[in-house]
């Protein structure tokens, strides 16, 4: 079963990339409002049931992958 | 005192820490992060350096690392841990001490001679030190923009358990002397039983006056004490 899932920082949290690519598209004459930079993975375990499956990849998350400090993850089953 | 420094893949200030731990008349072992047991040790260091590469995010998988379980056992149970850069982000990625280090806000590596002053002069580590005592020290990183939320930040200012601020030449506290963004230009943080210090700047850079000071000779000497 395959996931992916998008790690994105926290609203509060300073997105210094995301400033710079967000003023670099402005700079090339592609307007916007605003950007915000993140993170992709996509994950396959061998696991047949959903429910089972998505609790371990939402530890894989909380444990690794995402620091819950500062970012947010949201799971979605490919 | 018998002191530890754990080695990780990319690390690249273990042998300058160790070399200034034998200077300072500490008995050193090097540990390779795949070991299960620590010597015994009064003191771990994580040293600075670029663990796995910076993969995923700065420390993150040398915090899962086989040591790392022996290293937080020993803290808990009252050892001495000093994380200094790379090792501070470590810590953080343990949970050792709460926080985490981002990205430098002006998106640039910094390697430089700056000021810290000492907030906290009655610890372990730092009682040597005067209060508020200025050190110049270098610091070199890409990750030490330190953030943490409300309620850690008022834990720490509560408790005094902020160790060092960045600051200037005269021990001013402000935005012009904060090198890389840091939350109320923290440099270095205590966890609440001070024991464990996560630091930025780099002290075993600052003990021999051929190469730069010794403004972090006391760093040491405190410990000895």
């Amino acid at each position: 079963m395959k996931f992916s899932i998008i790690v994105t920082l926290k609203k509060d949290v300073l997105d210094p990339q995301g400033k710079v690519v967000q003023n670099t598209l402005s700079n090339i004459g592609l307007n916007l409002i605003n950007i915000r930079q993140g993170k992709y993975f996509e994950i396959e375990v061998d696991e047949k049931d959903q429910t089972k499956a998505e609790k371990n990849v939402d530890e894989m998350c909380r444990k690794l992958l995402v620091n819950l400090i500062i970012e947010d993850y949201k799971i979605n089953k490919l | 005192m018998n002191s530890s420094v754990i080695v990780f893949p990319g690390s690249n200030c273990d042998r300058d820490i160790a070399v200034a731990l034998e200077k300072m008349q500490f008995k050193n072992k090097m540990v390779w992060h795949k070991e299960t047991k620590l010597p015994k040790s009064d003191l771990i260091i994580l040293p600075g350096g670029f663990s796995y590469g910076d993969y995923l995010r700065s420390g993150a998988i040398a915090g899962k690392s086989l040591i790392i379980d022996e290293v937080v056992k020993a803290a808990n149970n009252g050892c001495l841990i000093l994380g200094i850069c790379n090792g501070f982000q470590i810590l953080t990625e343990t949970g050792l001490l709460k926080g985490t280090l981002l990205r430098n806000k002006n998106l640039k590596f910094i390697n430089k001679d700056i000021q810290i002053k000492v907030l906290n002069n009655a610890t372990k580590f730092s009682n040597k030190y005067k209060k508020d005592e200025v050190l110049k020290i270098n610091i070199a990183h890409n990750e030490g923009n330190f953030f943490t939320n409300d309620r850690h930040l008022q834990e720490l200012k509560e408790k005094d358990l902020i160790a060092f601020q960045y600051c200037d030449e005269n021990g001013n506290v402000n935005d012009n002397s904060n090198p890389n963004g840091s939350l109320e230009n923290i440099a270095g943080i205590y966890n609440s039983k001070k024991n464990i210090l996560g630091m930025m700047p780099h002290p075993e850079r600052m003990v021999d006056r051929l190469i730069s000071n010794t403004d972090g000779v006391n760093l040491f000497s405190s410990l000895l004490n």
